[in-house]
């Protein structure tokens, strides 16, 4: 079921994040995404949630998907060499009859071995919990790991968002970060693993649009040891946010200027220290420069931002409300859930939206 | 002298209808092909030393002239052709090494012929030149895998400033062509041109006329093995330095200049007598192994403290991606690639037709290679050999390149028409000789003019390439093999170039 060619897909993503941590439902996000039901074809739909597990929130929370009892052999086996098992018990899930031919789901709540960080004495525990998850993801046939972040998780299925929602029993959940995608491949073949969020980490990135500099960014990626096989652009912008935010800890808005690089025009435009910045981001990163259509979101611990492509071929749609920043493929699904909001834009072309924790805020 | 046993390759045709006898030809014939006889008022010309160059049919105000491969058959024999006897016939009579100029003639494979690039459709969009922002600019040279920043006061600043690059706002240099080998002229043309375009000439291994030192911001200077004209003033004039290891016409040999290239101003500028021929080492003296051009490579970057990319070219021979990598690790920030299709002033002509790989197969394992070390970022890849049109170099970038080399095309913009006759300083299109009779016929103002046009238009036409595929920065092209399928190629040529084949 596992299609190796690369994917490239239409959508619609939504995301709705509370500055304050203030820890909300999920009628928001599935009414939010399921006004743009008609931008997806029922071939893949998700979720991301941050702030859900708050009674593990010191353990990894790895969602797994197995495709047979061989495939969760494999993976447990080789999750063992890495972590302690704190937990591990199915996701939960209800009956919804349009959501078929489902993977076994299964959730385990691990902290990185002692003897294992001693022996990969120069790889950080974060770095650690990457090499495990890539290595069941190219190495166990028939297991997938969703996500793999401290207090978050990923939710998603072929099928629409609304009732991978309904099917995940995400009304039975609470988080301060919701993000959603609808999916509309125009490959017909569709895969568990390969809707979106994508996850590593507590990253997540939902993403519509086609990354026509895939073919560069996953050589790019490859320099780093990030070894992409999954065939899709989403993935390359997980790991390039892995690099560039976690392992070469640019800012958000930082990253933001190589993922979209400001046109050279612009750059000379600019006062000379930020000229220089800017320029030489491009310079030592053009390999990670996402070119071609992309609307992205981009969840983590502590913030949401979402970016365009730098001449935006794809929708992003944002608003302010109190402590909630919304940010979407189509403003009617703002307005759905939130119908006068103090501030509403449009995302201006490879300029970050960043929408991201109080200080203080825990 | 006994009777020569060869034939004439050529032979002149002369509309005897149109001809207006105003001797234009032979005054522009430097081979003395055409005559005119004063007693019986007639036209005459021996095909003899015809080298087709063309330059009498294209002057010709009556268009009277054409230039003919001669009618004379020899037997037909697949083994042998007419070029395989009259090889022997000449080496019989000379005992010699043939002799030849430029890139080889024979029918090597253009892989780039046999590799399709994609377009947008449907599911993202292409995007338009004509209107839409679309960015060539490439910068060459040793990059960090990451950068070292400073946030203390909020916005990122630098705290240390990254290896100095060469900014090409097209991603086509031209190829190294000694002052010696080419006129004075034509070496004005290139500078000149590169300084309009925002890109780069070499002035491969002839050192640099006190007169170009001007253009020095857009010059690569070489460092050969026969050190002609390489002093502290020619490194420091320079933006970067190119240590010339191998060329892809003559892999594993030196530089020829014959002597009679070799006047006064040659002599200056290459520190050598006048008249002397010109022979570079086959190897660099001081350069046996990896650990020698280690220091050479230093050296250089010493004596300029650090302030220019050294690069180091080579000719793309069996195991290039093992020597790049080396030269990488041994310090070089740029890495030329030469393959075999690749041009040159004058080498022995088995030497240029049979050594090297082509240069599509040397870039991908260079490039693959580089990366599968996880050195790719710290040294830039510039390929050469042969590249026709914007189309291949196109597809170089997606094979992995930066930027390529041109000189061959460069030529034929100034008038060139490829006769391969460089060697013998006879140029009559006033390019690749010393005559000041022939120097003259090549007007460094029309040549300049049309070597900006040529980079113009190939760019204009990357552009193109670029909107269709549905990127707008040359970053996104550059190693994106993705975007380049093979047609008609073995499973072996297509893991080489790292590309599927068309219809996967």
């Amino acid at each position: 079921m596992r299609d190796k060619r690369y994917i490239p897909s239409g959508c619609a993503i939504c995301g709705i994040m509370s500055e304050q941590g203030r820890l909300f439902g999920s009628q928001m996000i599935m009414s939010s995404i399921a006004t743009m039901h008609f931008r997806a074809n029922g071939l893949g739909g998700g979720f991301a949630a941050y702030g859900i597990y708050p009674e593990h929130k010191d353990y990894y929370a790895l969602h797994l998907m197995y495709d047979s009892q061989a495939g969760r052999d494999g993976a447990e086996a080789l999750l063992k060499n890495y972590f302690v098992m704190r937990l591990d018990e199915y996701i939960p899930t209800r009956p919804v009859p349009v959501v078929k031919n489902r993977p076994t789901l299964w959730r385990y709540f691990v902290s990185v071995k002692e003897e294992v960080k001693e022996e990969l004495y120069d790889l950080t525990e974060e770095d650690i919990v990457v090499r495990a998850v890539m290595e069941v993801n190219r190495t166990i046939t028939d297991a997938f790991v969703a996500s793999s972040g401290k207090n978050m998780g990923v939710f998603k299925g072929v099928g629409y968002p609304e009732d991978i929602g309904e099917f995940f029993k995400l009304d039975t959940y609470k988080a301060y970060i919701w993000t959603s995608h609808a999916r509309f491949p125009t490959n017909t073949s569709a895969w568990w693993g390969g809707a979106h969020p994508f996850g590593l980490l507590d990253w997540s990135i939902v993403h519509n649009g086609e990354i026509s500099s895939y073919g560069i960014n996953r050589r790019y990626l490859s320099n780093f040891g990030y070894e992409c096989h999954l065939q899709t652009d989403t993935e390359v912008i997980t790991y390039l946010v892995d690099l560039l935010m976690r392992k070469h800890r640019l800012p958000a808005e930082t990253a933001a200027r190589v993922l979209a690089a400001p046109f050279w025009k612009s750059i000379e435009r600019e006062p000379e220290e930020e000229r220089t910045v800017l320029e030489a981001l491009r310079t030592v990163y053009g390999g990670a420069l996402l070119n071609g259509p992309f609307s992205i979101l981009l969840g983590s611990a502590r913030m949401m931002m979402g970016l365009n492509d730098r001449i935006k071929l794809r929708p992003m749609v944002a608003a302010r409300d109190k402590d909630l920043v919304f940010m979407a493929s189509e403003e009617a699904a703002i307005r759905a859930v939130c119908r006068n909001p103090e501030h509403i834009w449009s995302a201006k072309a490879g300029e970050p939206v960043v929408a991201a924790l109080k200080d203080g805020t825990q | 002298m006994t009777i020569s046993y060869l034939t004439d390759d050529y032979e002149i045709v002369r509309d005897e209808s149109k001809c207006i006898k105003c001797q234009v030809c032979v005054r522009q014939c430097a081979n003395a092909v055409h005559s005119y006889d004063d007693e019986s008022d007639e036209m005459n010309s021996d095909g003899g030393d015809c080298a087709a160059c063309q330059r009498c049919v294209t002057l010709c105000p009556t268009k009277a002239l054409s230039v003919r491969r001669r009618a004379t058959e020899f037997r037909q024999n697949a083994n042998w052709t007419g070029p395989v006897q009259t090889g022997i016939v000449k080496q019989a009579e000379t005992g010699g090494v043939l002799l030849t100029s430029m890139g080889t003639d024979k029918p090597h494979p253009i892989y780039w012929d046999n590799i399709v690039l994609n377009a947008s459709q449907v599911t993202n969009p292409s995007i338009d030149p004509l209107r839409e922002p679309m960015e060539l600019r490439t910068y060459l040279g040793r990059k960090p895998d990451s950068l070292d920043l400073d946030f203390s006061d909020g916005a990122p600043r630098l705290k240390s400033q990254i290896d100095k690059q060469l900014k090409l706002e097209t991603p086509i240099m031209f190829s190294a062509m000694s002052y010696g080998s080419i006129s004075y002229n034509a070496c004005l043309s290139l500078a000149r041109a590169s300084q309009a375009a925002g890109t780069f000439y070499n002035t491969g291994e002839g050192g640099l006329h006190k007169d170009f030192y001007e253009y020095g911001p857009n010059t690569i200077v070489q460092v050969a093995s026969g050190r002609f004209g390489v002093t502290p003033e020619y490194l420091e004039a320079a933006a970067a330095i190119e240590i010339k290891i191998g060329q892809g016409a003559k892999p594993g040999i030196g530089g020829h200049l014959p002597g009679e290239k070799v006047n006064k101003a040659i002599s200056e500028t290459r520190m050598i007598p006048e008249g002397s021929d010109a022979i570079s080492p086959a190897p660099h003296h001081d350069i046996y192994s990896i650990e020698d051009l280690r220091q050479l490579i230093y050296a250089l970057k010493e004596a300029t403290n650090y302030t220019k990319p050294v690069g180091v070219k080579i000719s793309a021979v069996h195991n290039v991606a093992a020597i790049a990598s080396g030269s990488v690790r041994a310090g070089a920030d740029i890495i030329a690639i030469d393959g075999i299709r690749g041009g040159t002033g004058a080498a022995p002509t088995v030497i240029r037709d049979n050594i090297g790989l082509p240069i599509e197969l040397a870039l991908a394992a260079v490039d693959s290679r580089l990366r599968e070390e996880g050195i790719r970022n710290q040294a830039s890849i510039v390929a050469a050999g042969g590249f026709r049109g914007s189309a291949d170099i196109v597809k170089a970038i997606a094979l992995g390149a930066d930027a390529v080399y041109v000189a061959t095309a460069a030529l034929i913009a100034m008038g060139c028409h490829v006769c391969q006759k460089c060697y013998t300083g006879r140029c009559n299109w006033g390019i690749a000789t010393q005559d000041p009779y022939l120097v003259r016929r090549l007007n460094p103002d029309v040549g300049t003019r049309r070597l900006t046009n040529l980079l113009r238009a190939w760019s204009l036409e990357i552009k193109e390439f670029l909107g269709a595929m549905g990127v707008n920065a040359i970053e996104s092209l550059r190693g994106n093999r993705a975007h380049l399928r093979g047609v008609g190629l073995t499973d072996t040529e297509l893991r080489i170039l790292g590309i599927q084949p068309a219809g996967d």
